[in-house]
């Protein structure tokens, strides 16, 4: 009676830590910090089967073509590649300015034309697609470098827009073909 | 001198442990602040490629997913190893694709829709002719918005 004229007792707070940990414990086991990243990429509208595309006016010489056989093999304008080249050569392509007859009049009108087959593995796919992202951002990197100052992921949006304008990432793709089978 | 030795005599009191709940309630918040429960069960191998030109995926509400990949070990016997379509927690076959994506749209507000990506998650022994069949539904689905799971590469030259 005693202790009542006091005011009740204080609760033993003492296995709150318990309690805590095994809530802790459990968020522990069941979180999943993985960022989820990738490549992006926007796909082409369906075409209009009314219209057709007029493809004769872009010449040859605009083109890159890269070609993917179902063993992972890489035919670049004609001739084996290894992935490991691919990088420089589509650099060389997009940003020759004329100077090679056989290449790209300039960044704007060169077009990356990809095909593949149905039987291409899709890890050496994104090994491709990452290798021509890699050059088109080294390229604008360094087209930004000389007028800002500052690397294209830096800039400021209509600066990047600017740039982007410059050397647009025209990756087109092929419907694959089949003939190494899945 | 006498003042000051006093207190060896005695043994070291013990750390006070009053705080413990506090540290462990934060560590508690955070996790539970930033854990993110896993919706569905993923039936297909995932061994994502590595990549980097790679981009983090923004707004996670606005993401749908298609599981591309030979089905789990547990799971061959029913499924056999060819690699199948995963949307939500049932296989699919491509033409599922279309009514998956008009789902996915109709769950989201009608201002969010053109935001909305799609986000590929085939494993790397896939082979490019499923994936391809699903890239052509998705144009014909209008979800243009594209984004190849793959993994940051560790070695870079």
């Amino acid at each position: 009676m005693a202790r009542r004229a006091k005011g009740a007792s204080e609760i033993n707070a003492g296995s709150m830590a318990d309690i805590a940990f095994l809530l802790l414990i459990f968020f522990l086991v069941t979180t999943t910090m993985d960022v989820d990243t990738g490549l992006a990429r926007k796909l082409p509208p369906m075409p209009d089967e009314d219209i057709q595309q007029d493809d004769s006016q872009i010449l040859a010489k605009n083109i890159y073509v890269v070609l993917v056989n179902s063993s992972d093999q890489l035919l670049v304008e004609g001739e084996l590649m290894d992935i490991s080249q691919l990088r420089a050569g589509a650099r060389a392509f997009i940003n020759n300015n004329g100077r090679d007859p056989e290449l790209s009049e300039n960044p704007q009108k060169a077009i990356i034309s990809l095909q593949n087959d149905r039987g291409t593995s899709y890890n050496m796919y994104i090994q491709v697609q990452n290798e021509l992202a890699a050059a088109y951002h080294e390229l604008r990197d360094i087209r930004s470098l000389n007028k800002y100052g500052m690397k294209f992921n830096d800039l400021a949006k209509d600066k990047q827009k600017e740039i982007r304008k410059e050397y647009p990432q025209k990756i087109s793709e092929a419907e694959p073909k089949n003939i190494g089978g899945e | 001198m006498s003042k000051f030795r006093k207190d060896n005599s005695k043994s070291t009191p013990g750390i006070s442990t009053a705080s413990l709940p506090d540290i462990v309630f934060m560590l508690l918040f955070f996790f539970m602040v930033t854990t993110v429960m896993r919706e569905t069960t993923i039936m297909v191998k995932q061994s994502m490629p590595d990549a980097t030109e790679i981009k983090k995926l923004e707004k996670k509400s606005l993401v749908s997913y298609i599981y591309i990949g030979a089905p789990v070990e547990r799971m061959q016997g029913t499924y056999g190893t060819k690699a199948r379509i995963q949307l939500n927690d049932a296989f699919a076959t491509v033409d599922d694709i279309a009514q998956f994506i008009t789902t996915e749209r109709a769950a989201r507000d009608e201002k969010e829709v053109p935001f909305m990506t799609t986000s590929i998650k085939a494993d790397k022994d896939t082979r490019m002719g499923i994936v391809t069949d699903v890239k052509q539904e998705l144009r014909k689905a209008n979800a243009l918005k594209l984004n190849y799971s793959t993994r940051k590469s560790v070695v870079q030259e």
